[in-house]
């Protein structure tokens, strides 16, 4: 499995990514933002930081940038993107996810460990764990508050921030977002934006490896389509 | 010609910006005030007879998110809106 994880001015989690793609055992290569042509790799990661300082909106710029086309085709055709934190912002400014993120709710930049409560395990992350599942990973950002468009199809959420034993209480959202929603995924499930950050849950050590299931499910794929191929479906 | 566009939230969206101002009022002792909504200015420097379609389009599509926020858009156009029907005096206007 060949992963790019794209490199925009002002991306600050590129280097995370890619250490934790290559700790599951996935070929993980930057992808510069100028980048027109997404050929040879299986899946995309916009990572986090703060691309372009912020400016305008969160991921506004990085949205209109040259390597956005690429992705866009690539995701037309098929190919699993995943965006974390301000990769999921530039996302949703670019119009491949649904919604829009405003400041916290708190007002403040938040930076802690939180529970996610797995929705949808019908994406290109999620597809190895079950419905239900409760992970413990980091968010840390200051525009996280999420606002989906009227009508979302609530098979389009990915995850939803909870307390550890998976139950949606108002304490355990830490940014205000709309219905406790931490990630969504476009209609056909393979573009998939969540605020917590997989790459920094890759070790006990580091308080969690609950992120590494997700980037399993990404290195994974191909048996994933194996599976799907022989008749098994998902 | 000179173009202002002010970008603010849509009535509704949460403002945790506007309120933290807010509290920042009261805490100075201005307790008239009961709302603040914090917004964004910009000046853009535009070819004159830009038409407005073409801003409405630069706010629609970059400057706001439509899905959260409105704008509104101030244009200090030296030039009248509509093609003028007399030819351009010479010398004037060649780009």
């Amino acid at each position: 499995m060949r992963v790019g994880v794209v490199v925009f001015p002002g991306s600050t989690c590129d280097r995370d990514c890619l250490q934790a793609l290559r700790q599951v055992g996935a070929q993980a290569e930057e992808v510069w933002h100028t980048e027109r042509d997404l050929r040879g790799l299986d899946a995309v990661i916009l990572p986090g930081g703060f691309s372009y300082g912020d400016y305008l909106r969160a991921g506004a710029v990085a949205a209109r940038c040259p390597v956005m086309e690429a992705v866009r085709s690539f995701a037309r055709a098929g190919g699993a993107v995943l965006g974390i934190c301000n990769g999921f912002q530039i996302l949703l400014e670019a119009g491949l996810l649904p919604g829009a993120m405003v400041r916290n709710r708190c007002g403040r930049f938040v930076c802690r460990d939180v529970y996610v409560r797995v929705e949808s395990v019908r994406t290109p992350v999620t597809w190895t764990l079950r419905s239900g599942q409760v992970l413990r990973l980091p968010v840390a950002h200051g525009e996280g508050c999420y606002i989906p468009p009227a009508g979302l199809d609530p098979r389009q959420v990915v995850f939803r921030y909870c307390d550890a034993s998976g139950r949606l209480r108002p304490s355990a959202n830490p940014n205000g977002s709309v219905a406790h929603i931490a990630g969504v995924c476009n209609a056909a499930g393979n573009v998939v934006g969540m605020m917590p950050h997989p790459e920094r849950a890759t070790d006990a050590l580091l308080g969690s490896a609950d992120g590494v299931p997700l980037l399993e499910g990404l290195r994974r794929l191909d048996s994933r389509s194996r599976l799907a191929a022989g008749g098994r479906g998902r | 010609m000179r173009v202002c566009v002010v970008v603010t939230l849509k009535p509704g969206v949460l403002d945790a910006q506007g309120q933290a101002v807010l509290g920042g009022l009261r805490a100075l002792g201005y307790r008239t005030v009961s709302q603040v909504r914090v917004g964004r200015y910009l000046e853009l420097a535009v070819r004159d007879g830009t038409p407005r379609r073409d801003l409405e389009a630069m706010c629609a599509r970059f400057l706001a998110n439509p899905l959260i926020e409105r704008w509104q858009i101030e244009v200090d156009d030296p030039r009248p809106a509509r093609p003028r029907r007399r030819a351009v005096p010479e010398g004037r206007d060649r780009r």
